[in-house]
C-alpha cells in the first residue's frame, strides 16, 4: 500500500531509533495529544523502543473521549425523540452518558444507524423524506469540514430533513487551556497530523511562542511518529524549540484553504465542554444563524435529564496526561471495554482502550 | 478523529471521484480538494478527500530516512 | 399452475401440510438424495461405534450471499470443521431452516444446491431437517441451524487445554478473507479482484495432518473474533503464554488494504476455512509440510510458540521488533473511524 507500507519499514525505524539513543541526553517529556497518534505508539510498541530519557504522554484529542456526559446526553434523548433517527460514527455507539448509551437506546427500540460518512448520513435523509435525520458531529478540525460540505449539499439539494448535532471541537484552544492549567510539564508537543492537514502549522506557532515548547507536526505511521520524536530530541537538545512539520506529505504550513473556508462558512467557534478540563470558551463549532436550520438543538426541544458523572472515573485526569490508565482503580476491574464507565476505555482512541488492548510485557 | 488513508484518484466525476488502494475501489467526495486530478493521491477521511498527498516531499522524507540509515549504519561501524 | 420465477415461501410451507411435504420432496431431497434422508421418518438411525464427537451451530450471516460462498456453504463447512476441530470424523449432518415469509424460492434452491455441493465435498450426509416459515420481519431472509456428529478415531486427544512449553502454533492460510468478503459488501467497497471468504471444510486437512504427526495437541478455526481470539482461548484453556511474530502471519494484499480501509485490524476478522494448530515442536515442520499439500492448507505457516510466560496471554512481536499483547476482541468488530 502506497504512502503506508513504506512508513512501516522496520530497518528505517531502527535506524531512526539509534539516532534517537545517541542524540537524546536530556530528560525531556513529550506529549502526544491525538488518539490516533497513542493508536499507533500502542500497536507497534513504541514506547519500548524509545530511550529512558524520552518521556511520552497521552493527551486528550480524542473526540469521542472528550465529549461531556451532557452533550452525550443531549443525543441519547434525540434518539428517543419519535421520527428521529440518530446516524453517527461507530465510535459513539457504546460511550456511556450518564444513565444511557446510543447501544442501548438502539436496544430499546430508538432509530440508531452507524454511518461511515455524512455522505450516508444524507442518503439516510433521502430516502426517508418523513423522519428527520440527525447526525451527531464530533470530531475536531479534521471532522468538521466534512459536516460543514454535507450541511452546504443538504442545502443545495434542498434535503430539508437533514440535521446536524454540533459538538465538533478545536485543537489549538484546548492545549492552550491545558498549558495554561499547569497540570502537566511538557517539553515537546507531537501535534495532530490531519487537524494540521486541514488547519496547517502556523495555529500551533503560540505553543512555541508562549510556552516555549517544541512542536512537531506528526503522520500516523510508526516512522513517521519515531522521526517526530527525532525531530523534537534535536530541537530540545540543541535548546531551540519551533514548530516542524514531519509529515510534510500531509501538511502544508497554511493547510487546506479551501477545507477551512467551508468550515468557516457553516461554523462559528463557540464555548464547548470538554470532559476533564471544563468549559473552554471558543474551543468549539456552533452553527452560524444562516445554518440554524440544520441545527438540532435548536429543531428539538432536547431533555438531556441531570448530568451524573461516574464516581472513580478518572477520564479526565488521564486525558489532561496528569494520570496514566494504570493508575485508575477502575481500571481492568470495573471498566473495561465490555462494561466501560468511562469514554476513555469504549473509544478505540482513548488512552485507557489503547493501553487495555495494546499493554505492553 | 484522525484517521485518515493515502488513496489514488481514478476517475473524477463533478465533486465526486473514485479512488482506490491496493486495488480497492470507492466513491468518495472532493469537494474539500476541488484541485485534484486524477493519478493523485489523497487522504481520505470519513468518505471525503481532506488534502492531496504531496508526492514529492514523501519521497524526500523516505530519502532522509535512509540517509539517516546509512549514517547509522557507519557509525555503528565505525565505533571501536 | 406453473411455479412462476419469483415463487415465494408462504406460511404454509412450515405449517407441516401439503405446501411442506412438496417443499421437502420436490425441494430437499432431490438434492440431498440419500438413504438415511428418503426414509422421511421422523429420526434418522445410523449405527456408530466409538467416541461421538456431536455440535450444534447456527447461521445469521448478512448478506447471505457473499463473494465466496453463501449462508448454506458456510453452514455445512462451519458444522464439518466443528467436528473436524477435535480431530473427529464427520458423518451426519441436520440442517433447520428458518425462512422469512416471502423470500425468494429460486434463492432458496440456490442455497440448497449449496449445502448438497458442500456436503459432497466433505463426504457428509445431511440426513435430517427440519423447516419453519415465519410472518415477514421475525426473522432476516433466512436463518440456518445446525448439528453434526462424528466419530473421534481411538488415540486422538485434541483440547484447547493441551498446549504445551515449546509448542509450536501453525496457521493453514492467511487470515480475514471471510470477514472482508462479507463486510466489503456490505460497505460498497470495488475490488479489482475480488476478496472471496475462505469458507471450506477442513475435515481432510485435519484427517491428513493426524497422519503426519501424533503431536498435535491442540486445533481450532479462527470464526468469531479472529485469530487473536482463537489464540487468547488456548492461552487461557491451556495456562500457558503465547508469542507470535507479525511478520510470520500471512495476510493479502487486498485484505490488508480492505482493513485498512475499513478500519478493521486482520487478526480480529473471522474465518470460514483456517485452522490454528498447537503441534509439539519436533513435528511442527513435518506438520506444515503435510498441510502444504493440501489445497486448503497451501500457505501454512509457523507463526509462533508456546512459552512458561505471562499465562493466559497472547503476546506479539510486531514488525518493528517490539513486543505487545494481543488481547482478545472485545465488543463488535466496530471499525475505527477516527
Amino acid at each position: 500500500m502506497k504512502f503506508i507500507d513504506e512508513f512501516r519499514n522496520a530497518d528505517l525505524a531502527k535506524a531512526v531509533v539509534s539516532r534517537i539513543h545517541r542524540r537524546s541526553k536530556r530528560h525531556v517529556r513529550l506529549m502526544e495529544f491525538c488518539g490516533g497518534h497513542t493508536v499507533t505508539i500502542m500497536k507497534h510498541g513504541l514506547r519500548q523502543l524509545l530511550p529512558e530519557t524520552v518521556e511520552m504522554l497521552s493527551g486528550p484529542g480524542c473526540p469521542v473521549c472528550v465529549t461531556a456526559n451532557r452533550d452525550l446526553d443531549k443525543a441519547i434523548a434525540l434518539a428517543r425523540e419519535p421520527g428521529v433517527i440518530i446516524t453517527t460514527f461507530g465510535d459513539m455507539l457504546k460511550v456511556p452518558g450518564s444513565r444511557s448509551s446510543l447501544q442501548r437506546a438502539r436496544a430499546d427500540g430508538a432509530d440508531v444507524r452507524v454511518v461511515y460518512s455524512t455522505l450516508d448520513a444524507l442518503e439516510i435523509a433521502r430516502e426517508n423524506r418523513e423522519k428527520a435525520v440527525v447526525f451527531i458531529g464530533i470530531g475536531f478540525e479534521t471532522t468538521a469540514p466534512t459536516v460543514a460540505a454535507s450541511i452546504l449539499k443538504a442545502e443545495e439539494k434542498g434535503i430539508r430533513n437533514y440535521y446536524v448535532l454540533p459538538m465538533h471541537k478545536l485543537c489549538p484552544p484546548v492545549i492552550r487551556a491545558l498549558l495554561d492549567s499547569g497540570e502537566v510539564k511538557l517539553d515537546g508537543l507531537i501535534c495532530p497530523g490531519h487537524v494540521s492537514a486541514i488547519i496547517g502549522s502556523r495555529p500551533w506557532e503560540f505553543v512555541t511562542t508562549d510556552y516555549g515548547i517544541a512542536c512537531v507536526v506528526s503522520g500516523f505511521e510508526p516512522l513517521d511518529i519515531l522521526q517526530s520524536v527525532e525531530m523534537l530530541v534535536e530541537q530540545l537538545e540543541k535548546g531551540e524549540p519551533r514548530v516542524e512539520i514531519a509529515y510534510r506529505r500531509g501538511v502544508k504550513p497554511e493547510g487546506n484553504v479551501r477545507a477551512q473556508e467551508l468550515m468557516n462558512t457553516v461554523f462559528e467557534p463557540s464555548p464547548a465542554d470538554w470532559r476533564g478540563i471544563g468549559i473552554v470558551p471558543g474551543s468549539g463549532l456552533g452553527l452560524r444563524k444562516e445554518y440554524g436550520n440544520f441545527d438540532a438543538e435548536l429543531a428539538f426541544d432536547i431533555e438531556p435529564g441531570p448530568t451524573l458523572e461516574h464516581k472513580g472515573c478518572l477520564c479526565g485526569d488521564v486525558l489532561r496526561g496528569v494520570k496514566t490508565p494504570l493508575d485508575c482503580k477502575l481500571f481492568r476491574t470495573a471498566c473495561t471495554p465490555e462494561h466501560p464507565i468511562g469514554p476513555c476505555m469504549v473509544s478505540s482512541e482513548g488512552s485507557c482502550a489503547s493501553y487495555y488492548h495494546y499493554e505492553t510485557v | 478523529m484522525c484517521l485518515a488513508i493515502p488513496v489514488q484518484v481514478k476517475a473524477i466525476e463533478g465533486s465526486e471521484a473514485e479512488v482506490e488502494l491496493s486495488g480497492i475501489g470507492r466513491r468518495i467526495s472532493i469537494v474539500l480538494t476541488p484541485e485534484v486530478r486524477v493519478g493523485d493521491y489523497v487522504l481520505l477521511h470519513t468518505g471525503y478527500a481532506i488534502n492531496v498527498i504531496d508526492e514529492e516531499e514523501a519521497e524526500e522524507t523516505l530519502k532522509l530516512f535512509e540517509e539517516m540509515a546509512s549514517l547509522e549504519d557507519e557509525l555503528e561501524r565505525g565505533s571501536p | 399452475m406453473k411455479p412462476s420465477n419469483d415463487e415465494k415461501i408462504l406460511l404454509a410451507h412450515g405449517s407441516g401440510g401439503r405446501l411442506s411435504h412438496d417443499l421437502v420432496e420436490k425441494g430437499f431431497l432431490p438434492a440431498f438424495h440419500n438413504p438415511l434422508l428418503s426414509k422421511l421418518d421422523d429420526s434418522a438411525i445410523f449405527e456408530a461405534k466409538g467416541r461421538l464427537a456431536f455440535t450444534t451451530d447456527s447461521y445469521i450471516v448478512t448478506p447471505i450471499f457473499f463473494p465466496g460462498g453463501d449462508i448454506g456453504k458456510l453452514a455445512v463447512c462451519g458444522t464439518v470443521n466443528d467436528l473436524a476441530m477435535s480431530g473427529a470424523v464427520p458423518l451426519y449432518l441436520s440442517v433447520s431452516f428458518i425462512i422469512e415469509e416471502g423470500f425468494a424460492m429460486s434463492q432458496l434452491k440456490q442455497i440448497v444446491t449449496s449445502i448438497r455441493q458442500a456436503a459432497d465435498e466433505a463426504g457428509v450426509k445431511v440426513v435430517t431437517g427440519d423447516t419453519k416459515v415465519v410472518n415477514r420481519g421475525s426473522v432476516d431472509k433466512l436463518f440456518i441451524n445446525t448439528a453434526g456428529i462424528g466419530l473421534v478415531p481411538d488415540g486422538v486427544d485434541i483440547s484447547g487445554s493441551n498446549a504445551r512449553v515449546g509448542d509450536r502454533v501453525i496457521l493453514s492460510g492467511p487470515i480475514g478473507d471471510h470477514g472482508i468478503a462479507v463486510m466489503s459488501k456490505r460497505e460498497g467497497l470495488k475490488f479489482a479482484s475480488p476478496v472471496k471468504s475462505d469458507c471450506a471444510s477442513l475435515n481432510r486437512l485435519v484427517a491428513e495432518m493426524l497422519e503426519a504427526s501424533k503431536e498435535i495437541h491442540c486445533l481450532r478455526d479462527p470464526t468469531r473474533g479472529g485469530l487473536a481470539s482463537t489464540l487468547n482461548e488456548f492461552a487461557v484453556q491451556s495456562k500457558v503464554g503465547i508469542l507470535i511474530h507479525e511478520n510470520s502471519i500471512p495476510v493479502r494484499d487486498e485484505v490488508r488494504a480492505a482493513c485498512e480501509m475499513l478500519g478493521f485490524d486482520p487478526l480480529y476478522v473471522a474465518n470460514e476455512g483456517r485452522l490454528v494448530a498447537v503441534v509439539g515442536p519436533n513435528d511442527a515442520q513435518r506438520v506444515v509440510r503435510r498441510m502444504r499439500q493440501n489445497k486448503y492448507g497451501t500457505e501454512a505457516a509457523i507463526i509462533g510458540e508456546i512459552r512458561q510466560e505471562h499465562p493466559g496471554r497472547v503476546v506479539m512481536r510486531t514488525r518493528l521488533g517490539a513486543s505487545r499483547v494481543v488481547d482478545m476482541l472485545s465488543g463488535e468488530l466496530l471499525p475505527r473511524i477516527c
